[in-house]
């Protein structure tokens, strides 16, 4: 008896035996007093409720939403929100980062203290915080709706959000998005040709004048070609006239939200400090030899940067730099502190109304968690890809 | 060679020159380090204007026009710059929040107390370290439990005594004993059963049975406090008791947690990482509502949590996860000659962890523990969002009360809070920077 209780392979069996016994247990008990309180307070469990009439408003949709839509539509138009938000923010965070964190290393000192004190600050101060200074602070006290503050001309700021220009797509549109992909075909194709003639001959032909040619041009002409079916649909601002039809018109331009801008900002500029810092980290671990012995073949600084450094830095940089987006989505369900309706908004108000606690909140768990598992699917295969290669 | 009255060779060393002037000197820092090339000046000139663009207003608003006292809101109507007097008059609801005020020495006997514990802990050359940690994790917590609610708990039990006995303190105290003799029976069945000392095993056993029994005694006993609602807790009390509570609690936990993923056992690595990645894969919001709106659902009839606790236990399990990877990188930085070392020894799995590989990795991972506590002091403001009022909450709630409403109070408000919360964070950050070096150092 002694032996068989000290044998380590018997132990670990028994020890897991036992695991996912209370494991079992535990979890067993707590699905039976859910089941027991939903019933206590007369909540049918399962998904139906998402075809029931939602009749709540969301201020902003990317696809038709009315009062009368679903639960399910009204959830839907959050996660695109939640998806438009995060994704404008990456894309902003990302040039911020690293525009800043190649300026930390800047020999310029002033530079390179600007760039630190911006991270330092912004760093160390909450989110929410920072969300609340720029919602509340600093978009609540912008002139009212029949005023307004422009900047460069174009982009107009009030009480109602920010109007800016639409892109409006005429007829014949698409002839512009087809030139642009064409471009796009050639740009790889000359790239592809402008490599091998390289490595034949040694010399290098102009691809980055060619390739900007091609990008600009071509559109450019199918622009015109097709009788520039491409124009902005300015916001129209009446300062005089019946004191109601004053200030920005609503079927003109297009209006940004605050509640969107305040979390875009807020988002924008927290997570910039992290990706500058992942890029600070990265750019540095790359060993100065590298730099030295690219100097020494003759090559030009743009030239180290974009042959030899930038690929070995990125190799460091993305890992966590797509951590750092991640958590820029996570984050971006800070949008419920000001009424932005995104998934976890919206979601907070279908589980107030209809009380499927479990349901709304497996729906949150599904998005965010599926959208972990992709990124880290997507990081898998790309480090695969880039991790050295090894005799 | 040497023709007679002339040198080639100068024989005598000539004396240094000085340096250019323009090279040495303030002047010669500038032309370095600010105009050394054509578009470094210009971007020095640019970033110059947009730093006294940026600072001078904010100089403006918190230092030159500010208002530094008054009693109403009249002081800072008219005025352009910070409402200094409101944050003056709201302190103490920023640090107490609706705590009553005749109580509010234990709350700062609880700060004190934190503070001696803390101090030599962050010290490296103060000894004593081990008593410290237990005077922290073990002394501090309890007598910051009664002295912040009161104590005097009533414990009424009811596990399976229910249908036998009334609800009362003795059958609480009867189901305990029953407890805790079933378990150091089946310890020392076990020891016996395996061929182990008894006396080993149970020993260990009944100190941490007594000892949780004790602290349940010191909870129930009447001290004489006035009890305290976590209800009307808020300001940085509850920032801190969140952060606080939020991280003890989580060290052990991650610690399990980082331990199960690296064990051999599959059903225990796989529910561990589960774990995990469930955890870190939501959003700290999602888990907050989870915890204020499912926990009730998860709990039998008649139990139910107030908000603070449900708030610590969201908040506990979210970051348990995020410290359990933080340790999982100390581990895996243990070089296997460790491991394999103490089993040569002949140390059991726990021995090993405990007194070899635990020790060292931990001390490793200091940095990544201080960093995952930033991240969560500043994570606590999200408490807001469950309706309750820390730090951040508190300052929210005041910049609309009608006493003090004006078009500066809010800004005011969060100017002040970001200070607080950034001298936070930014110590303990330059702290963690200050262990990674004195690590590197040890180290090398």
């Amino acid at each position: 008896m002694a032996t068989l209780l000290n044998n380590p392979t018997i132990r670990g069996y028994a020890f897991q035996i036992a695991f996912v016994l209370v494991l079992g247990w535990f979890v067993w008990d707590i699905i039976d007093n859910t089941a027991r309180n939903l019933q206590k307070a007369n909540i049918a469990a399962g998904y139906g409720f998402l075809d029931r009439t939602a009749g709540f408003g969301i201020v902003q949709k990317l696809v038709p939403y009315t009062e009368a839509s679903s639960y399910g539509r009204a959830l839907y138009v959050g996660l695109l929100n939640t998806l438009l938000v995060a994704g404008l923010g990456i894309l902003f965070a990302s040039i911020l980062g690293f525009i800043v964190g190649v300026a930390r290393l800047s020999p310029n000192w002033l530079v390179s203290r600007v760039a630190t004190a911006y991270v330092e600050i912004l760093r160390n101060i909450p989110l929410l915080l920072q969300l609340f200074f720029w919602y509340f602070a600093v978009l609540r006290a912008v002139p009212g709706m029949r005023e307004k503050w422009t900047l460069f001309g174009v982009f107009h700021l009030n009480i109602g959000g920010l109007h800016i220009p639409k892109l409006v797509l005429g007829e014949g549109a698409w002839t512009v998005a087809a030139a642009v992909l064409i471009a796009v075909a050639i740009m790889v194709f000359l790239s592809r040709w402008g490599r091998a003639r390289q490595n034949r001959t040694g010399r290098r032909p102009p691809i980055g004048l060619l390739n900007t040619v091609v990008l600009f041009g071509l559109p450019l002409i199918a622009f015109f070609a097709a009788g520039r079916p491409l124009y902005f649909d300015v916001p129209v601002f009446n300062e005089t006239g019946p004191l109601l039809r004053r200030g920005f018109q609503p079927d003109a331009g297009m209006t940004i939200v605050p509640e969107f801008v305040g979390l875009l900002l807020a988002l924008s500029l927290y997570t910039a400090t992290y990706i500058a810092e992942v890029v600070r980290s990265g750019v540095q671990a790359v060993n100065r030899g590298q730099t030295e012995a690219a100097a020494s073949l003759g090559l030009l600084p743009r030239q180290i940067l974009r042959l030899v450094v930038l690929p070995q830095a990125l190799r460091i940089i993305i890992p966590p730099l797509t951590n750092q987006y991640l958590n820029l989505t996570k984050n971006s369900s800070l949008a419920v502190a000001v009424a932005y309706p995104d998934l976890v908004s919206v979601g907070g108000t279908v589980l107030n109304q209809t009380g499927q606690a479990v349901e709304v909140v497996s729906i949150w768990m599904l998005f965010y968690l599926g959208l972990s598992f992709l990124t880290s699917a997507v990081m898998g295969y790309f480090n695969k890809r880039v991790a050295l290669v090894e005799r | 060679m040497n023709a007679q009255g002339q040198t080639f060779v100068s024989d005598a060393i000539l004396p240094a020159q000085p340096p250019p002037r323009n090279s040495v000197g303030v002047v010669g820092w500038m032309r370095q380090n600010l105009f050394s090339t054509p578009l470094n000046s210009l971007m020095t000139i640019v970033l110059l204007v947009f730093v006294i663009w940026a600072v001078t207003p904010f100089i403006r608003f918190t230092l030159i026009n500010a208002t530094w006292s008054g009693s109403d809101r009249q002081a800072c109507l008219q005025s352009t710059g910070a409402c200094w007097a409101y944050v003056k008059a709201y302190l103490p609801q920023f640090i107490y929040g609706r705590y009553p005020i005749d109580q509010r020495w234990r709350v700062d006997t609880v700060f004190v107390m934190l503070v001696i514990g803390m101090i030599p802990m962050l010290i490296p050359r103060v000894p004593y370290k081990q008593l410290n940690v237990l005077y922290l994790l073990a002394c501090f917590p309890v007598v910051a439990f009664i002295l912040l609610t009161g104590g005097n708990h009533r414990y009424t039990g009811g596990l399976f005594l229910g249908g036998v006995m009334p609800p009362s303190p003795l059958r609480f105290a009867l189901e305990y004993a029953i407890v805790s003799a079933l378990l150091l029976f089946a310890a020392g069945l076990f020891a016996r059963l395996s061929g182990k000392p008894v006396r080993g095993s149970g020993r260990t056993l009944g100190v941490v049975l007594g000892c949780i029994a004790i602290v349940l005694v010191l909870f129930g006993v009447d001290f004489g406090l006035v009890p305290v609602e976590t209800a009307n807790w808020g300001g940085l009390l509850v920032t801190l008791v969140v952060a606080i509570t939020g991280m003890v609690a989580s060290l052990p936990l991650g610690i399990l947690l980082a331990l199960g993923r690296r064990s051999e056992m599959p059903v225990v690595k796989l529910a561990s990482t589960l774990f995990i990645e469930v955890w870190r894969g939501v959003p700290l919001i999602t888990v907050l509502f989870m915890a204020s709106v499912m926990l009730p659902l998860f709990l039998p009839e008649g139990v139910t949590f107030d908000k603070l606790l449900r708030a610590l236990i969201g908040v506990a399990l979210f970051e348990a996860a995020y410290m359990a990877e933080t340790i999982r990188g100390g581990l895996q930085a243990i070089p296997r000659g460790q491991y394999e070392g103490a089993k040569a020894l002949g140390l059991s799995y726990w021995q090993m962890m405990r007194m070899i590989v635990l020790p060292q990795s931990l001390r490793i991972v200091i940095p990544g523990i201080v960093g995952s506590f930033i991240s969560l002091f500043k994570d606590t403001t999200l408490v807001i969002i469950i309706g309750l009022y820390d730090f951040l909450g508190q300052i929210q709630a005041s910049a609309n009360d009608a006493k003090w409403a004006s078009p500066v109070t809010g800004l005011t408000g969060y100017i002040f809070a970001a200070m607080v919360f950034w001298a936070f964070c930014f110590s303990m950050s330059r702290y963690a920077a200050f262990t990674e070096r004195r690590l590197d150092r040890g180290r090398r």
